[in-house]
C-alpha cells in the first residue's frame, strides 16, 4: 500500500470518528477510561524520565560553561528554556509515542482480530466513533497535564542535581529561572504538545484498527505505528518551530 | 424472512461469492455448509453487512440491507444477534457486562430490570453461576453461550452463527446445537448458521445450503441430503469410509432392507 492510500484512509477514519454517540452515558465512561489508561498510567514513567533529564541537562551545561565570565543564573535559564521548548514536549511525547502508541494499536488490533470490532459492528455501534474519538480525546485532555508535569519536575530535578552536586546552590537556580522568561515559550510548547497528543493517539489507532491476519500482525502493528508516530512528532517538531518561532 | 438476490463478491478481481440466490426462513435453522475456502464466511459477512456485496442484495423482510442507509442499518442491525467463531467477548468485562452491554447502549432500562433481563438470558443458555467471571476465565463452550446470551439479549428477529461449534468437544457441540435450535423456536427468530460440522448438519438443519467453489451448489433439508446424488455434496459430506458406511445403511433402512436394530446389529458384525 503506498502512502496515498494510507493517508486517505487515516483521513476517512478521522472523518468517520464523528457521528452521534449511541449512548452518551457510555461514551463518557469510555472517555474517562481512556483518561486513566493514557494518563494515570504513564504518570511514574514521566517523573522518572522528567526529573532525570532536568538533572542531566543541570550538570552537563555546567560542564560546558566552564569560563568564570558567565553567571552561574545562565545555567537555571538554559535547563529552563530547553525543558519548556524541547524536552518536555518533545521526548517525552516521543516516550509517549511508545508507551501509550504501543498499547493502543496492540488493543484495537486485538479486537479486530478477535472479533470484537465486528461484534460492536453488528450491535449497530460506530466503532470508530466508540473506539477510537476517546482515545484521541482523552490524549489531548492528559497529555498536555504530563508535559506540564514533566516541565516541573525537569526544572525541579535540575535544581536537586545543580545543589547536590555543588554546581550552583539553590538560589541562584532560582534566580536564573525568573530570568528573561518569555511566557510564548509556554504557549509553543502546548502547541506542540496538542499536536503531539493528536499523533501519538491517532496513528497507531489507525494502524491498530486496520490490522489484518493474526497475532504476529498485531506486533507489527505496533511496531510500525510506534515508528511512524516519532517521525510524524519530530517532523511537526520542526514545521511548528519554523511557523511558530 | 431473509432473500438472498444474486450476490457477488470478489476481492483482488477473484470471485469469491458467484450469482447466489435463496431464502432463508423465518422459526428455522438455515444452515450454509461448504468446505473452507467455499465462501460461507463471505456470504454471511455479506449478509449482516459486514461486506458490501459488488452486486446483487439482501432483503431483511423486504428492506434491502444493501440500499439501506447508516442510520437505517444502524436500526436494523439491533434487531440482529451474532454468535462469532471465537465468541468475540469483551476481554476486559465480565460475563455479566458482555451481556449487559447491548442494553446498556441501546435501551433505557433501570440497573435492576438489566441485571434482571441478562440473568434470565444467562439461565437460558444454562450459565446463571457465570456472572462475574472474566472470558478467560471460563471454557470454550461457555464462551459459546455467552456468546449467544449476548445475541439474543435485546430479543432480535434475526440470529446469526459463525461456526458455532468450531474447537468444541462433540458433547458440548450437541449442547449448543440444541440451545441455538430451542432458541430459534422460541424466539421465532431466522437463524443462519455456517458450519462444516456434520452432527449440526443432521440434529439442526431445517434448511441446509450448500457452497462450492463461491456459488450454490445445492439446496434442501437434512432429510434430503442422505439421499442426494450431487456428487460434490456427498464428497463433502461423506468424506469417510464411516460416514459413507452410516449413509448405505440409512438408505437400506428406508429401503425397509434392515428392519430392526437386531438386523443392523447383524449387518454391522
Amino acid at each position: 500500500m503506498n502512502f496515498f492510500t494510507h493517508l486517505g484512509r487515516y483521513l476517512l477514519m478521522i472523518k468517520g470518528m464523528f457521528s452521534k454517540p449511541e449512548n452518551m452515558r457510555l461514551y463518557w465512561k469510555e472517555l474517562m477510561h481512556q483518561c486513566n489508561e493514557i494518563g494515570i498510567r504513564s504518570v511514574g514513567i514521566v517523573v522518572i524520565i522528567s526529573i532525570f533529564l532536568g538533572a542531566v541537562t543541570t550538570v552537563q551545561t555546567a560542564y560546558q560553561l566552564i569560563t568564570p565570565l558567565i553567571p552561574k543564573t545562565v545555567i537555571a535559564i538554559i535547563v529552563r528554556d530547553n525543558i519548556i521548548l524541547e524536552l518536555a514536549p518533545t521526548l517525552i511525547c516521543v516516550v509517549l509515542a511508545g508507551v501509550v502508541g504501543s498499547r493502543i494499536a496492540s488493543e484495537l488490533g486485538n479486537m479486530r482480530i478477535s472479533e470484537q470490532i465486528d461484534a460492536l459492528e453488528i450491535m449497530g455501534i460506530n466503532t470508530k466513533t466508540y473506539l477510537i474519538l476517546p482515545k484521541i480525546v482523552a490524549a489531548l485532555i492528559v497529555v498536555p497535564c504530563l508535559v506540564v508535569l514533566a516541565a516541573v519536575l525537569g526544572i525541579w530535578g535540575g535544581k536537586m542535581a545543580g545543589s547536590l552536586s555543588g554546581i550552583l546552590p539553590p538560589e541562584i537556580y532560582n534566580d536564573g529561572l525568573l530570568e528573561d522568561f518569555i511566557p510564548y515559550n509556554v504557549v509553543f510548547a502546548m502547541s506542540k504538545t496538542y499536536t503531539y497528543a493528536f499523533i501519538i493517539s491517532s496513528v497507531p489507532a489507525y494502524y491498530g484498527y486496520h490490522v489484518q491476519g493474526g497475532s504476529l500482525e498485531i506486533g507489527r502493528a505496533s511496531t510500525k505505528s510506534v515508528i511512524v508516530s516519532c517521525i510524524l512528532i519530530l517532523l511537526a517538531d520542526y514545521a511548528l518551530a519554523a511557523i511558530l518561532l | 424472512m431473509i432473500e438472498i438476490k444474486n450476490i457477488q463478491k470478489g476481492f483482488d478481481g477473484r470471485k469469491v461469492i458467484d450469482n447466489v440466490s435463496a431464502t432463508l426462513e423465518t422459526g428455522k435453522c438455515n444452515l450454509i455448509i461448504g468446505a473452507s475456502g467455499s465462501g460461507k464466511t463471505v456470504l454471511m459477512k455479506c449478509l449482516v453487512g459486514l461486506f458490501e456485496p459488488d452486486s446483487g442484495e439482501v432483503l431483511y423482510d423486504e428492506d434491502s440491507i444493501t440500499n439501506m442507509n447508516e442510520e437505517d442499518r444502524k436500526m436494523l442491525r439491533q434487531q440482529i444477534g451474532m454468535l462469532f467463531q471465537g465468541s468475540a467477548l469483551f476481554d476486559s468485562m465480565t460475563v455479566e457486562q458482555n451481556v449487559r452491554f447491548p442494553l446498556d447502549m441501546f435501551t433505557k432500562l433501570s440497573a435492576k430490570q438489566k441485571h434482571e433481563k441478562v440473568n434470565e438470558v444467562l439461565a437460558r443458555v444454562n450459565l446463571a453461576e457465570a456472572n462475574n467471571k472474566f472470558p478467560a476465565e471460563i471454557s470454550g463452550g461457555m464462551k459459546k453461550r455467552v456468546g449467544i446470551a449476548r445475541a439474543i439479549v435485546l430479543n432480535p428477529k434475526f440470529l446469526f452463527c459463525d461456526e458455532p461449534n468450531s474447537g468444541l468437544d462433540p458433547k458440548t457441540s450437541l449442547v449448543i446445537d440444541k440451545l441455538i435450535k430451542e432458541i430459534t423456536t422460541e424466539y421465532g427468530m431466522t437463524t443462519v448458521v455456517n458450519t462444516h460440522d456434520m452432527n449440526s448438519v443432521m440434529e439442526i438443519g431445517d434448511k441446509i445450503i450448500f457452497m462450492h467453489q463461491g456459488h450454490k451448489e445445492w439446496e434442501g433439508t437434512n432429510k434430503d441430503i442422505i439421499f442426494s446424488k450431487n456428487e460434490e455434496l456427498n464428497q463433502f459430506i461423506f468424506a469417510s469410509n464411516f460416514l459413507q458406511d452410516a449413509k448405505d445403511m440409512r438408505m437400506l433402512e428406508a429401503k425397509g432392507k434392515i428392519s430392526d436394530d437386531r438386523d443392523m446389529d447383524k449387518l454391522l458384525k
